[in-house]
């Protein structure tokens, strides 16, 4: 008993868990449909908002990193910070997720083209 | 006196070494900002074996001469918030009877990577990171509870020494 995990342990990693579920299940019903554009922040201000359904590529903040978007989906596949991060992402598709270069402070995010209830309480 | 700092001396070497190891380390688990945290190790280490004071300042000088040697300013800021974040949580449950040294590295784990995405909020401004919040729970319990794996052996084997 004295080397294993106890019952407090226990309950904490079953917080933990249940929490995720939660979290990962308010996502999934509220947001994750009707997404259909990108929308480009730097440094909390909307630099542009672009339509997933065209393939582009985009500069932003005057070409510290370059977004992509193909078929339906969002990357960034150019920055110019060291740690790369946001450049090893997943491509991004579903409503609310977002890609965040942290040291550019540029953040995209896809949205659903119809403000939802769900953004006035997320924004 | 003189042996409490050649100890806190020989733990921030240490804590330093695991931060340099893990950027050896390419383990990529293909999320962003998900790292196994080996220096946190230490800190669990000192958390038992030190004074709380002494291990916020273990804490926080780790943070600062890693940070300036492999990282940069934002490194140092999200750092700070999740080591502080987490070594506050950690302390209040050691308090609390009952949780193993894997709980507490656990809930350490997973308080590092809340204190890191709250700055990260702020820096950005916007909550559409709020999605991110489940990876980042599960991934700091299972860095948590490997660190606290290790710690928990570790201090077995460090019975006599208790500064």
């Amino acid at each position: 008993m004295k080397n294993g995990l106890k019952k407090k342990d226990w309950m904490l990693i079953g917080i933990i868990v249940c929490v995720a579920v939660l979290v990962t299940l308010v996502h999934v019903f509220i947001g994750g449909k009707g997404a259909s554009k990108v929308t480009v922040k730097v440094d909390g201000v909307i630099q542009g908002t672009y339509s997933l359904s065209e393939d582009q590529e985009i500069e932003i903040n005057g070409g510290t990193n370059i977004l992509q978007i193909k078929n339906g989906r969002a990357k960034m596949i150019e920055a110019d910070c060291p740690d790369q991060l946001c450049v090893h992402q997943k491509a991004v598709s579903m409503n609310h997720e977002s890609i965040i270069c942290l040291p550019n402070k540029a953040v995209v995010t896809v949205e659903s083209s119809e403000s939802s209830e769900y953004d006035a309480v997320a924004n | 006196m003189r042996s409490r700092v050649a100890y806190f001396g020989v733990f921030t070497a240490l804590a330093l070494i695991f931060s340099y190891v893990e950027t050896l380390i390419p383990i990529n688990f293909g999320i962003p900002g998900v790292k196994l945290g080996l220096a946190n190790l230490i800190i669990v280490i000192a958390l038992y074996k030190m004074k709380l004071r002494e291990t916020y300042l273990l804490s926080v000088v780790r943070v600062l001469l890693s940070g300036f040697i492999f990282g940069n300013y934002f490194s140092i800021i999200y750092s700070l918030a999740g080591g502080i974040l987490s070594l506050t949580v950690m302390a209040l449950l050691k308090k609390r009877e009952g949780f193993s040294v894997m709980g507490i590295s656990i809930a350490g784990g997973v308080f590092h990577n809340i204190g890191q995405l709250v700055v990260a909020m702020l820096v950005v401004e916007t909550f559409s990171v709020a999605y991110y919040v489940p990876v980042l729970l599960i991934a700091g319990m299972i860095t948590g509870l490997m660190i606290g794996i290790v710690a928990n052996e570790m201090l077995k084997r460090l019975v006599n020494i208790q500064l």
